[in-house]
């Protein structure tokens, strides 16, 4: 059984059903619509600042504003592309067809990561060139230090939030209460912990407030994250491994 | 070593699957050959589904074992090209066409694409192949999942409950599909409750109750020995009667409603032998057991989900 029968198989079924063209529509939209009013509305705040503020001032951060929003979308399309099999029964004729199950699990993410990564990047520079088009004379540019890295690693950043969706999805094999758990953790649970100090230094290591680090070029003032933009990313990628793995040893041992 | 030399032999040996407490299949061994149609019977929750699931190594066996021609299911290479299954016709994406269903199926085995449109024709949804299949009826999502089964054209078929939800024409029409399949020498595994409906297809039969075997035998055994005809026999004078039959050297068991049955005697001897005695008859009547009967009276200890309405008077 050849892994590139498997993977056509798999682009197959991602290309033919229809979440697949409107989540990730949504995850680019979100992301450059919010990045472009924000980077907008601070092209404002930039003229208010004074030296010290502008030292810690990020256009290429701001301009990926959106990501929060967005990133809820990728997770969608990573909890719809796993869990459309199980919420169908989608899964028995699938593991019928290819009963190698680390061939179909790894043959079914590859295939939509590689797909996610390559909108999260178109997506990562049209946010980035219309952000610092709004922001005017406060622009970034892509040959300063750093910037080129944060606008991959924001596409990076959102490729991977959709492959973490993916893992506990083949976890928890429910759409739905995948959706139900993921959504509210990071649309509201570690955004909150990361910004209250007492929580802060146990929820940076969580995989979005440590992946997000990535995007960014200049740290913020007070900063306490004890990794770098790619540390950070490290984090996120242990996350993920962690989610694949647990996900991969579910679907091993349990009867489809 | 000679079942596993033959091309298309199945082989369940002392397989027993466990949910928690429920036994679902308990030591089943059975094997199911190629060239005729194996009916594979069993009232409501004995463990067809769970068997069938277990073949295609779905589910894993608690303990014993599948062989397809001396392999795992998992170990085949393309195995749609090898068993084609329709376990749950709604096993599927409703939001993908019936083509791209089938599409990515055959992709995954390496079977070309233009057999999609063959299978298509074959089971008559051409006309709908670009339609979302959650739109379809039972009867078309049936015959979509046949569709699948029948996509690499494979040496064993599989079929759980295949009639489900298809109009008398479908019926005929899956009948003719599994005999003319097994007419090339295929191997054809269908699984159902109705025996009527077994009788018509099957050459061998499988039988299941409470995931245990009850019989492994050919459809014409199972006929010959399971069709008796009997006569039954009512009369007031039961207690004289039995006398007299029993001195005859002819048994007779009660049956419900103060009848009497007889075995292997005919009913002009019967007629005779009481009228000899001036015995008043109600009844004389030549009966016949019908295979459903039979296939009840098997069954009737494992049946796990009695309708309470109906009173069981099966004769012992
Ligand atoms: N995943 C499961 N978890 C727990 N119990 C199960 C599971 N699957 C099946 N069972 C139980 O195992 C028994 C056998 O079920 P199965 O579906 O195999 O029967 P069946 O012969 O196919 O019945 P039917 O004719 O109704 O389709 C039933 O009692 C069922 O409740
Ligand atoms: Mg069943």
């Amino acid at each position: 059984m050849h892994a590139g029968y498997v993977w056509k198989s798999e682009w197959t079924k991602i290309r033919s059903v229809r979440s697949t063209g409107t989540t990730l529509a949504l995850a680019a939209v979100f992301t450059i619509g919010l990045g472009f009013l924000i980077s907008a509305l601070s092209k404002n705040e930039f003229a208010k600042m004074d030296a010290h503020e502008l030292r810690f001032a990020d256009p290429t951060f701001i301009s990926f504003v959106g990501t929060s929003l967005g990133q809820l979308a990728m997770i969608v399309f990573g909890v719809m592309v796993v869990g459309g099999e199980y919420s169908t029964g989608m899964i028995r004729t699938s593991l019928a067809a290819v009963p190698r199950r680390g061939l179909f699990l790894f043959s079914k993410i590859a295939v939509a990561t590689l797909l996610a990564f390559v909108v999260a990047l178109v997506t990562s520079f049209v946010t980035f060139f219309v952000g610092q088009a709004a922001l005017g004379p406060y622009k970034a540019s892509l040959g300063d230090p750093g910037v080129l890295r944060a606008v991959i690693g924001a596409a990076l950043y959102m490729t991977l939030i959709a492959v973490f969706a993916m893992g506990v999805t083949t976890v928890l094999r429910s759409p739905m209460l995948s959706l139900g758990i993921l959504m509210p953790l990071f649309f509201l649970l570690t955004p909150i912990l990361g910004n209250v100090p007492a929580t802060r230094k146990v929820a940076q290591y969580l995989p979005d407030q440590a992946g997000g680090k990535v995007m960014q070029v200049v740290a913020p003032e007070g900063d306490i994250a004890p990794y770098g933009p790619w540390g950070g990313f490290g984090i996120m990628v242990l996350w993920v491994l962690a989610a694949l793995c647990c996900g991969w040893l579910v679907l091993k041992k349990r009867d489809a | 070593m000679s079942a596993s030399s033959v091309a298309g032999m199945i082989e369940v040996s002392g397989l027993t699957k466990r949910y928690g407490e429920k036994v679902a299949v308990h030591g089943l061994s059975f094997h199911v050959s190629p060239g005729i149609v194996t009916g594979f019977l069993g009232p409501n929750g004995a463990g067809k589904s769970t068997t069938m699931r277990m073949m295609l190594d779905l589910d894993h066996p608690t303990t014993g074992r599948v062989r397809i021609d001396g392999k795992r299911y998992a170990e085949l290479r393309e195995p749609l090209k090898y068993v084609g299954a329709l376990l749950d016709a709604k096993a599927l994406h409703g939001g993908r066409s019936a083509y791209h269903h089938l599409l990515c199926l055959a992709q995954s085995n390496g079977i070309p694409a233009s057999r999609v449109g063959e299978v298509l024709d074959v089971v008559g949804l051409t006309a709908v192949a670009n339609k979302r299949s959650k739109n379809f009826s039972l009867g078309m999502g049936q015959r979509l999942g046949i569709a699948a089964a029948l996509l690499g054209d494979p040496e064993i078929l599989m079929f759980d409950e295949p009639v489900n939800g298809l109009d008398p024409e479908g019926i005929h029409w899956i009948r003719n599909l599994m005999k003319s399949l097994a007419a090339q020498g295929r191997t054809v595994f269908v699984s159902s409750h109705l025996m009527s409906e077994m009788a018509l297809t099957a050459d061998h039969l499988v039988v299941i109750g409470q995931g245990r075997l009850l019989a492994d035998t050919s459809m014409a055994e199972f006929i010959r020995t399971n069709s008796r005809s009997y006569v039954r026999l009512r009369s007031p004078q039961q207690e004289q009667l039995l006398d007299v039959l029993h001195r005859a050297g002819i048994t007779a068991v009660t049956a419900g409603h103060g009848a009497l049955e007889v075995d292997g005697v005919g009913a002009e001897e019967l007629g005779e032998l009481a009228a000899r005695h001036q015995i008043v008859l109600h009844e004389l009547s030549p009966q016949q057991a019908s295979l459903e009967e039979a296939f009840m009276q098997l069954t009737a200890e494992s049946v796990e989900y009695h309708a309470h309405a109906q009173p069981t008077e099966w004769r012992t």
